[in-house]
């Protein structure tokens, strides 16, 4: 039986999953879609392509008057899947979406950080009454699996460090840094050319996206309670090429690394001097963690931390893990 | 003079004193005691790393009173600070008094700054400093970096620390 789901964003996610679902036949039904200003529900199924043609054509997903609240509200959905834009202070609207979905009896899927860094603990609550899942593995490291590993691959170990390169745009500068010898300005200016960093770029290189993702992890996977306040954050603003050759003297280089010592309530994201070949080491805009735990010893895991098609595979695995789990949805 | 070693003991209870006792009985200044958890062998036997106070003449005895008493001495020097990391530092580091921040962890007695590499592009640019410390124990190390990362927000330093994995 296919799953139906309601997607909420049209950004880059949202057409990654379209793109794949107009290619594979993946048992996924969309009954409802809706962006920043317009909305669709059809019952019967919104045909992926159609509607990627549709926004291609009029920069809507569907009829203005229709909002994304009412698609949320309204839309005949076993799975809301939640991919807008991530608002890291407030939360919402995204919050508010999967709360509606939630005591509607549905399952959320989302990728969007705000609302599991800010209320993980409420809204895991609510699912859990509802008797429903709610999972969000693209909010952490984009493609790479690492919320489904720590929380069932590895549920038998204790996490005794984490150390991970969590932010595409900050690795990309600082192998740039290195390996073409560029200042921090000219690396980070190659990076917007190229859409590897926004237009303001604060979030990323000041740290904060990446340290969000610190806080969903010690939240979610170690279940602790922390806020964005307990990370100790430095950037890599203030880097200078000078840092760069001087570790490289020692045959070293500089990443930004957000680490966590769970036994000793340590959380931090700063730049580090690191060995070259160290496995933390990745080039360009690749992730990378690597998790220390007590049975299965070291694990990396590295890969794709952002693009549209490689967050989007990481919401077709939540989405299809649940129906396979609920086998067909409610 | 101040000799470091490291002896090998048995991981048994009591061990330890049996241990450092032929060091008072030579004349010799206990000054500090790294018991190393994580230095075992499949002996079962454990490394202690000792630093200690004593007449230079007194030497020959002490390892005598060792040998008798069946205790390993796995390594033996004046070099006593055998622990080293490099901290690289950015900021207007001579303008906040360089000396003065080496002079921090230099004053510890436990670490001190055993070399620098000074970049300086330009005149009121930022400059960056590689720093390698040496330090008497692992935790030493991290009393010394800890100071620095205070002095070094006290100055608006940005320090950037390694990755000990």
């Amino acid at each position: 039986m296919p799953v139906r789901i309601a997607l909420i964003g049209t950004g880059a996610v949202g057409k990654g999953i379209l793109k794949a679902l107009s290619e594979k036949d993946l048992g996924i039904v969309l009954t409802g879609v809706a962006d920043s200003r317009s909305g669709d529900i059809r019952g019967e199924g919104i045909v992926p392509s159609d509607l990627l043609k549709r926004k291609k054509e009029t920069g809507l997903c569907g009829d203005p008057s229709l909002h994304a609240q009412d698609v949320v509200q309204n839309a005949p959905y076993d799975i809301l899947v939640e991919v807008s834009p991530t608002d890291a202070t407030t939360g919402e609207p995204a919050t508010g979406y999967i709360r509606t979905a939630l005591s509607r009896g549905c399952h959320v899927v989302t990728s969007n950080k705000g609302p599991v860094a800010l209320h993980y603990h409420e809204l895991k609550q609510e699912a859990d009454n509802a008797g429903v899942s709610l999972r969000f593995e693209a909010t952490v490291a984009g493609a790479i699996p690492i919320l489904h590993t720590l929380g069932e691959s590895l549920g038998g170990n204790t996490i005794k460090a984490l150390y991970g390169v969590l932010n595409g745009t900050c690795n990309y500068i600082l192998t740039r840094m290195a390996e073409e010898g560029l200042s921090y300005k000219q690396a980070l200016d190659e990076a917007r050319t190229l859409g590897y960093a926004e237009a303001d770029p604060t979030y990323d290189v000041k740290g904060i996206d990446a340290a969000i993702k610190l806080v969903i992890l010690a939240n979610t996977v170690l279940n602790r309670r922390i806020s964005l306040d307990d990370i100790d954050i430095t950037g890599i603003d203030l880097l200078t090429e000078e840092a760069i050759r001087l570790a490289e003297e020692q045959d070293a280089t500089i990443r930004l690394i957000g680490e966590i010592i769970p036994e000793k309530n340590l959380y931090r994201l700063s730049p580090r001097i690191i060995p070259r070949y160290h496995p933390l080491v990745v080039q360009g805009s690749l992730n990378v963690i690597i998790v220390r735990t007590d049975l299965a010893g070291d694990l990396v895991f590295s890969g794709k931390g952002a693009g549209s098609l490689e967050t989007a595979s990481a919401v077709l695995g939540d989405i299809l893990s649940i129906r396979d789990r609920y086998a067909g949805g409610n | 003079m101040q000799v470091s070693m490291k002896l090998e003991i048995r991981d048994t209870p009591g061990q330890l004193v049996a241990a450092l006792m032929p060091i008072s009985d030579a004349g010799g200044n206990i000054k500090t005691v790294i018991h190393e958890h994580d230095f075992s062998t499949d002996k079962g036997t454990l490394g202690v790393e000792v630093v200690i106070e004593i007449p230079q003449e007194r030497l020959t005895s002490l390892l005598n009173l060792f040998q008798e008493r069946n205790i390993t001495v796995l390594r033996f020097g004046e070099e006593r600070m055998h622990y080293q990391q490099s901290v690289i530092l950015i900021g207007h580091l001579v303008h906040t008094n360089l000396g003065d921040t080496v002079d921090w962890i230099d004053k510890t007695g436990f670490a001190e700054v055993t070399k620098m590499s000074l970049a300086m592009p330009a005149i009121h640019e930022r400059s960056s400093a590689k720093c390698t410390i040496k330090a008497l124990s692992r935790e030493h190390m991290e009393q010394a970096i800890e100071i620095l990362r205070e002095v070094s927000r006290q100055k608006d330093i940005l320090m950037i620390e390694p990755l000990e994995f």
